[in-house]
């Protein structure tokens, strides 16, 4: 027996320590996932329930404890109240919206046809674009003079002389862009889902059901759509959440405007603390939702798991 | 009821022919069993009639009309598939009348044809269940429950019994004859088990590489194979097939027996057989060996039934003998029969 031949079985040992034991290798791998959404989520989010209980401006340095005055002070303010209806109608329309198109589009794209894989890089090219340089496209669409949209329905004569809307100028067109956009960005996302959902489908239920006689309709309704309707219920969650939270179209197109009609919760969160100062009252608004944003993240995790076992 | 003719049929995939020129007449009321290896092209060829799958090129004809072009819907058949397709989240019940509301069948005939198809299938008691309840037997009475509830013209059967345990599938097996019996229906399986094909069949068209090799009874495909695939494809253990003076000659492994079992009568080629092992299976004994007189070199299966007593052990030649109509003859490089000769004489020493 040698030195050597003794030490060589304990360094092994030791690697196998490091890199088998399941627990702590998880724990090394979750490590940086954690430690990022520590650092730039739950800092961040706790620093915002902390401001919303407090008079805390850009300007001050001793915040004072007020409870739940920003909240009640919001609730009085007729900003806060349209943002808060607008927030609900951009959210809710955009996502039904989405839903139908993704649906017919993932349906679309599980039939064999020619040139199918430009089709489906082209809808996926919203999703990868940086969704800022998409925003700016879109505003030369909807710029007031030379809007390409208004150009071309005049020039196939669904304008009249007298007909040139201000899309980004009037309040319901406008809430109708910034829903156009954000339906146009999130589709794809949805679509992918849904894509997911119907190719879990066996074939044999599809060949089952037109032997069975079932027309296009009844496929869809009656077995189509049941079927994938737990991950469409995932896919409306992401978007809705995503919706709520989100206000980059708005930022980039609108600013919330014209007279707030396109103000959105988040937008008037980060105009209210950021642009205006008032820390405190922005959190409280951007915390407002908290509770239907929970609501929806619980749902959302209990059916990926649900669908993960089915 | 309706025939079922295939002309000259014929499905290429990217690369590859996976039906290969079929020509198939399915008489009215009949069980034709396609039976071939996984990869042969059964279940294309049964997807094509289903209208599941588009035709290369030929022609399908049910009820003498040609089908080639219309839906599966209006093709007047019913199919059961491997997996059974059961929609997973609809009850028993609307599983079976799933086809009756497709067809646009009036409301209130829906329950009744329901219920009788249930009875008929003993599954009155699952009706509000889901399939994720039930278990594969119950499941595949469902899948056929749906099948003939809408009264098709001919049954399409995908493997139906290969999800069920070996005890229940020689159950289901015999109530499926019994129920096509009962019905009538023109009936197409397909299977890559021969004990079904033969248990199964009132005609069986056995199918090797998109091509049907041959069709006719089971108990003559079985004793007459036109070619050496049918002929090794057939029976467990398969035909022997050995080379002598340039000719295969195929025997069944019952059909070479010790001299004390087989019958005096003239007809018989004696032959030595040299056991090398013996394999005792319960019902009978299996028999490993070589012909020394014909083919030394070419490995021999004999398959004694338990009523044969013959004392045999591995390492000792015996005598044994075969019935000269037995012996088929074929041809070593294109495989297809050629008329039987008698065997040349050998010095059995």
């Amino acid at each position: 027996m040698t030195a050597p031949a003794l030490a060589r079985p304990r360094f092994r040992e030791r690697a196998a320590g490091v890199t088998d034991s399941a627990s702590w290798l998880g724990r090394l791998m979750l490590a940086p996932a954690v430690l990022y959404i520590v650092l730039v989520v739950a800092v961040p989010f706790l620093m915002a329930i902390g401001y919303s209980f407090s008079t805390v401006t850009i300007g001050t340095s001793t915040p004072r404890f007020v409870g739940l005055e920003n909240f009640r002070s919001a609730l009085e303010d007729t900003a806060f109240l349209k943002a808060l209806g607008n927030t609900a109608i951009f959210a809710v329309v955009s996502q039904t919206l989405v839903i139908v198109l993704a649906s017919i589009l993932a349906i679309a794209l599980q039939r064999k046809f020619r040139g199918k894989w430009l089709v489906r890089m082209l809808i996926l090219l919203p999703w990868v674009a940086p969704i800022s340089l998409g925003s700016i496209g879109w505003l030369w669409i909807f710029d007031p003079v030379y809007s390409v949209i208004n150009w071309t329905l005049r020039h196939v004569g669904l304008f009249g002389p007298d007909t040139w809307p201000i899309w980004l100028g009037q309040p319901k067109l406008a809430m109708a862009s910034i829903i156009g956009v954000h339906v146009w960005r999130t589709m794809p996302l949805a679509t992918i889902i849904s894509l997911g959902g119907l190719s879990s489908i066996p074939q044999d239920i599809h060949d089952a059901a037109e032997v069975d006689g079932a027309g296009f309709f009844r496929h869809l309704f009656v077995i189509t759509l049941p079927l994938v309707l737990p991950i469409l219920l995932v896919a409306v969650l992401f978007g809705l959440v995503f919706s709520i939270t989100d206000m980059i179209v708005v930022y980039v197109l609108t600013r919330g405007g014209p007279f707030d009609s396109t103000q959105v919760l988040a937008s008037l969160a980060f105009f209210k603390s950021i642009d205006g100062g008032d820390l405190s009252g922005g959190a409280a608004v951007a915390l407002f939702l908290l509770p239907v944003l929970a609501v929806c993240a619980v749902l959302l995790l209990r059916l990926a798991r649900r669908s993960e076992v089915v | 009821m309706a025939t079922v003719e295939t002309k000259a049929l014929r499905k290429e995939f990217t690369g590859h022919t996976a039906v290969d020129g079929v020509d198939l007449a399915i008489r009215e009321g009949e069980f034709l069993v396609l039976l071939g290896p996984s990869g042969c092209g059964k279940t294309t060829l049964l997807r094509m009639i289903a209208g599941l799958e588009t035709q290369t090129s030929g022609d399908i004809l049910i009820g003498g009309k040609v089908v080639n072009e219309l839906p599966p819907r209006t093709r007047k058949i019913a199919m059961v598939f491997q997996s059974y397709a059961l929609y997973p989240h609809l009850s028993v019940a609307k599983n079976i009348a799933f086809p009756l509301k497709a067809q646009g069948a009036p409301r209130e005939s829906i329950a009744g044809e329901v219920e009788r198809a249930a009875k008929m299938f003993g599954i009155e008691r699952l009706l509000q269940r889901k399939p994720r309840q039930l278990s594969g037997g119950e499941r595949q009475r469902v899948a056929l429950a749906r099948a003939v509830v809408r009264h098709p013209d001919v049954f399409l059967l995908d493997e139906p019994l290969s999800n069920l345990d070996a005890k229940l599938r020689t159950l289901a097996r015999d109530e499926l004859k019994q129920f096509q019996r009962r019905l009538g229906t023109t009936t197409l399986y397909v299977t890559h088990d021969q004990v079904e094909a033969m248990g199964l069949g009132d005609r069986i068209a056995v199918m090797s590489g998109g091509k049907v090799r041959q069709l006719g009874p089971p108990q003559e495909v079985y004793d007459d194979p036109a070619d050496t695939f049918v002929a090794g494809f057939l029976g467990s253990p398969p035909m022997n097939l050995v080379t002598v003076d340039g000719v295969l000659v195929g025997f069944r492994p019952e059909q070479l027996l010790p001299v004390s079992a087989a019958s005096a009568e003239a007809a018989t080629v004696p032959m030595r057989f040299a056991v090398e092992r013996v394999e005792h299976l319960g019902a009978g004994r299996l028999l490993y060996g070589t012909l020394p007189d014909y083919a030394p070199n070419e490995k021999v299966i004999v398959s004694l039934a338990y009523t044969v007593h013959s004392s045999i052990e591995a390492g000792h030649t015996y005598e044994f003998r075969v019935h000269q109509s037995n012996l088929k003859f074929f041809d070593p490089t294109t495989g297809l029969r050629v008329p039987s000769r008698a065997l040349p004489a050998r010095k059995s020493a």
